[in-house]
């Protein structure tokens, strides 16, 4: 439950790099969210609104792209995707694997943003 | 009105991330063995804590502990009477301990520097899904399990027990009255961190605290 303090730093963070483009409007906002973030999407949603009014990012939309756990399997010499977040053993051979290369992530992707044309 | 892509690539917790990873240079240099006690409310984080900074004040080393909680200062006076220095850290309502809290006890902590250390222990507030996502810095992170709670608590909360170094499982004195069934807890905590050191400890009984000891020594040897 401690997506609002996630979401009162992205408007933060958001916020910053938006500065570089005065005037711009923020229309979408595309976070990477590993299936091991412990970060509910309902809860990002449901605070959205309500933490980006009165900033450059009001009105704008949250795009949440969840990343399955990815292994690296010691035993088949490769990275393998993991179905869930259940068992941590290897899909294609069974053995366990403990080398995780992807499932963390909590990041802001990229911003799409309506820029005002500069007058010449 | 034209349309832009700015790509940001930009983790949402950098701020703790960059701030803990400062507190680890510092750690490191310092020599000290850091760890990160996390669990549900009730498991006994801090009974086990309390006997751990006992065994090691009679073992001669140097120790303090760092307890975060909510409200009250009812856990820090329970870990001081082990004669260790410890300092409460109030969240008033936040769910976890992040870098800055530390960073700023730390800081505050009068009579207390990390030079004159050996082990630090940060008793993180009673929760098994907020404090996974905050680095405090620490070396071994630490999800403890009592015999009460269920065989079946990692697979109802893998990050927290993926992302642990070690695992406890505490107050297996009352295992047995519990039907706690220890041979599915150690295969649901080996099925989402496979070959994570399991200590199975009592602190009524010492149960396991030898074991739990040696692995401290010998972490904090290869600091």
């Amino acid at each position: 439950m401690h997506e609002l303090s996630i979401v009162a730093s992205i408007v933060d963070t958001v916020t910053e790099s938006v500065a570089a483009y005065p005037g711009a409007q923020v229309k979408e906002v595309r976070l990477r969210v590993g299936a091991l973030a412990s970060v509910v999407e309902d809860s990002l949603q449901f605070c959205w609104e309500l933490t980006t009014e009165g900033t450059p990012l009001a009105g704008s939309k949250l795009v949440v792209n969840t990343l399955p756990v990815v292994m690296h399997c010691e035993a088949c010499a490769q990275e393998v995707e993991l179905a869930g977040v259940q068992s941590f053993r290897c899909p294609r051979c069974g053995e366990p694997c403990s080398d995780l290369r992807q499932g963390r992530e909590l990041e802001i992707d990229s911003i799409e943003i309506d820029e005002v044309e500069q007058q010449a | 009105m034209t349309t832009r892509i700015v790509e940001l690539r930009r983790g949402i917790l950098k701020k703790n991330d960059e701030l803990a990873a400062l507190l680890r240079g510092r750690f490191i240099s310092a020599d000290v063995l850091v760890l990160n006690l996390v669990s549900s409310p009730g498991t006994g984080k801090t009974a086990f804590l309390e006997l751990t900074l006992r065994e090691l004040l009679a073992r001669g080393a140097k120790v303090a502990a760092l307890v975060g909680d909510l409200e009250t200062d009812n856990d820090a006076r329970r870990l001081a009477a082990s004669g260790a220095p410890v300092r409460q850290i109030n969240t008033h309502g936040i769910c976890h301990l992040d870098a800055e809290m530390v960073d700023r006890h730390l800081e505050a902590w009068e009579g207390v520097s990390l030079d004159g250390l050996e082990y630090l222990f940060i008793e993180n507030v009673g929760n098994l899904v907020c404090p996974s996502s905050y680095d405090l810095g620490e070396k071994i992170r630490v999800a403890l399990l009592s015999v009460t709670e269920g065989e079946d608590k990692p697979l109802k909360y893998p990050t927290l027990f993926n992302s642990a170094d070690a695992a406890v499982i505490t107050k297996m004195d009352i295992a047995e009255p519990c039907g706690f069934d220890r041979a599915l807890a150690l295969k649901n905590i080996n099925e989402i961190r496979p070959g994570i050191r399991i200590f199975e400890t009592s602190a009524k009984t010492g149960a396991g605290m030898d074991e739990w000891l040696a692995y401290l020594a010998e972490a904090r040897a290869k600091i």
